[in-house]
């Protein structure tokens, strides 16, 4: 179960529309309790794909996930997941999204069509790597 | 030898372990030496042909072994192994 406030999924739903018809991305920082995650401050980092990969794509360089890391250290944080979002396209997860995470995190992605964001989902991945998972969401 | 720090999202297949010190002449046999003492590990950082994961970045004293000698990258006592992942996904 993951918890993030309205002001959260408003500010991440804002990025995606700004950001269309491109894909955005950023950090989910906060706390994990009790197996439960809590987001305590949501972290937008510019999607690094090139230019002409962007619609379909993000990628946020390991650069800034360390940095990202040692900031989380220094104020007690951990990071708790990611966010990006799917342009044009439902918030279902991808292949190549469950080929590239790490379960335990958080994994939001926000459909947005017409730079209006429709829907969202949250998702882990499997321990054995070969599924998502839907996350409860409380608010 | 050096201590590996594990990130949180590992940390399930460490026995919750957040930073281990490991033997090793170099990166790869402290990573050898991780995947060894944590069996569980090895499919989130390697692939089934057992090259290590696009999105797996390994870092020695806060810098990416990719700038220094790769995996053949001497280690030493007192050294820091950040195991980092880049995230990636989309359509």
């Amino acid at each position: 179960m993951i918890e993030i406030n309205s002001n959260q999924l408003e500010q991440i739903k804002e990025h995606a529309q700004r950001d269309y018809p491109y894909e955005c991305c950023g950090i989910l920082l906060g706390k994990f309790k009790d197996g439960e995650k809590t987001v305590t401050q949501v972290l937008e980092i510019s999607n690094e794909k090139e230019e002409e990969n962007r619609h379909n794509r993000y990628l946020i360089p390991s650069k800034k996930i360390l940095e990202t890391e040692l900031y989380a250290i220094k104020n007690g944080l951990d990071i708790v997941g990611f966010y990006h979002s799917h342009p044009d396209h439902s918030a279902t997860p991808s292949a190549f999204d469950v080929e590239h995470a790490l379960p335990v995190y958080s994994y939001l992605i926000v459909s947005v069509y017409d730079r209006k964001v429709v829907d969202f989902t949250v998702s882990v991945l499997s321990n054995d790597r070969e599924k998502f998972e839907k996350e409860i969401v409380k608010g | 030898m050096a201590v590996v720090y594990i990130p949180t999202a590992l940390r399930l297949f460490t026995d919750g372990t957040s930073e281990v010190i490991l033997e090793g002449e170099n990166v790869a046999e402290v990573i050898t030496s991780l995947v060894s003492t944590y069996g569980d590990l090895k499919t989130h950082l390697f692939t089934n042909d057992g090259k290590l994961r696009s999105f797996v970045n390994i870092y020695l004293n806060e810098e990416d072994i990719r700038h220094l000698d790769g995996l053949n990258t001497k280690t030493s006592a007192n050294d820091k192994i950040l195991l980092v992942p880049s995230i990636a996904g989309g359509i």
